[in-house]
């Protein structure tokens, strides 16, 4: 992507980056998480992962957003890292075994 | 590589951060810390209510009215309140005027802080480290690359965004405008021309 490609691109390029940010938000809407400091510690992550190349607005974009959503859960105790691992195979699971076309659900757990 | 579609045995599986976020999202709704009709309505709003046409109606608005753009310019978060917009993001808004002396830019260096109620979600560049890097570093070479070239006399500021101070740019008025309507006005601005990196259309 050139710098200056102003081609008209949808508000979020991916489902998942619409779902993370619309997580943080709320948590924010909740007082779960304060603005000032999500801002400090995403700019950080940034920073740190753009140590090694240049990043992208896209997929390196919220990449690091999520990074910096996932430790902050573990540091807030919200959501630890055993937790998460787990239900992401579960949910892989669920994509794997439910028929194309069907909505994916998780199995009751 | 995807495989055909047609013949898909199985759902179609999403990428690794979109399974890492899935559980987050069902982790935090289960403890009952988010709600999930928050999240679509969450996602509805940005993707379709909030967005550049909300700064556009305040530009031209101050293109219109005197009153309007100086209290606009003397405190912008109160004024754009009134309009209706305001909200995460928005909490300290500040309107930064072009002149034929100075042309203005905002950047967020450390992140993408943005003003949220005025313009919606930043676009892709934006949160690019080559914006973010470059754009104070050598704005008229990246105005060039947006197709914009200021005149000699012209100097550029540069406004670097906060989590607690977000910039909008008042651009100047196009020449050949005059008489048109608070509508017809808007649809000249485009969002670029607020974030600095463009200018508004010139009416056909």
């Amino acid at each position: 992507m050139s710098i200056s490609d102003t081609a008209p691109e949808p508000v979020f390029a991916q489902p998942w980056h619409a779902q993370i940010f619309a997580v943080t938000v709320a948590l924010n809407e909740a007082g779960r998480i304060d603005w000032t400091d999500w801002a400090a510690r995403f700019s950080a992550t940034l920073k740190r992962n753009g140590l090694h190349r240049e990043l992208n607005g896209g997929d390196d974009y919220f990449g690091a957003w999520l990074e910096t959503l996932e430790a902050l859960l573990v540091e807030q105790g919200s959501a630890a890292s055993d937790d998460v691992s787990k239900l992401r195979d579960q949910w892989e699971d669920a994509y794997l075994t439910t028929p194309h076309g069907q909505p994916v659900r998780l199995a009751k757990g | 590589m995807p495989h055909d579609d047609h013949d898909h045995p199985h759902a179609l599986l999403p990428p690794e951060p979109a399974l890492r976020v899935k559980a987050l999202e069902t982790i935090l709704i289960r403890k009952g810390l988010i709600d999930p009709a928050a999240l679509d309505e969450i996602i509805d709003t940005y993707q379709n209510k909030i967005g550049p046409q909300n700064g556009a109606r305040v530009v031209s608005k101050a293109w219109s009215d005197p009153d309007f753009k100086a209290a606009l310019l003397q405190d912008a978060t109160s004024v754009v309140a009134d309009l209706g917009y305001f909200g995460r993001q928005g909490e300290h808004m500040v309107v930064v005027e072009n002149t034929p002396e100075q042309h203005n830019m905002v950047v967020c260096t450390l992140c993408s802080c943005y003003p949220w109620p005025l313009l919606g979600i930043p676009p892709g560049w934006y949160k690019s480290d080559a914006y973010r890097a470059r754009a104070v570093r050598e704005p008229r070479k990246v105005l060039a690359e947006f197709g914009v070239t200021l005149p000699e006399t012209s100097s550029v500021r540069v406004w670097d965004s906060t989590a607690e101070v977000r910039y909008l740019v008042l651009p100047m008025r196009p020449v050949g405008s005059d008489g048109l309507t608070e509508d017809e006005l808007a649809a000249l601005v485009t969002r670029d021309s607020m974030i600095g990196t463009g200018l508004p259309k010139v009416p056909s």
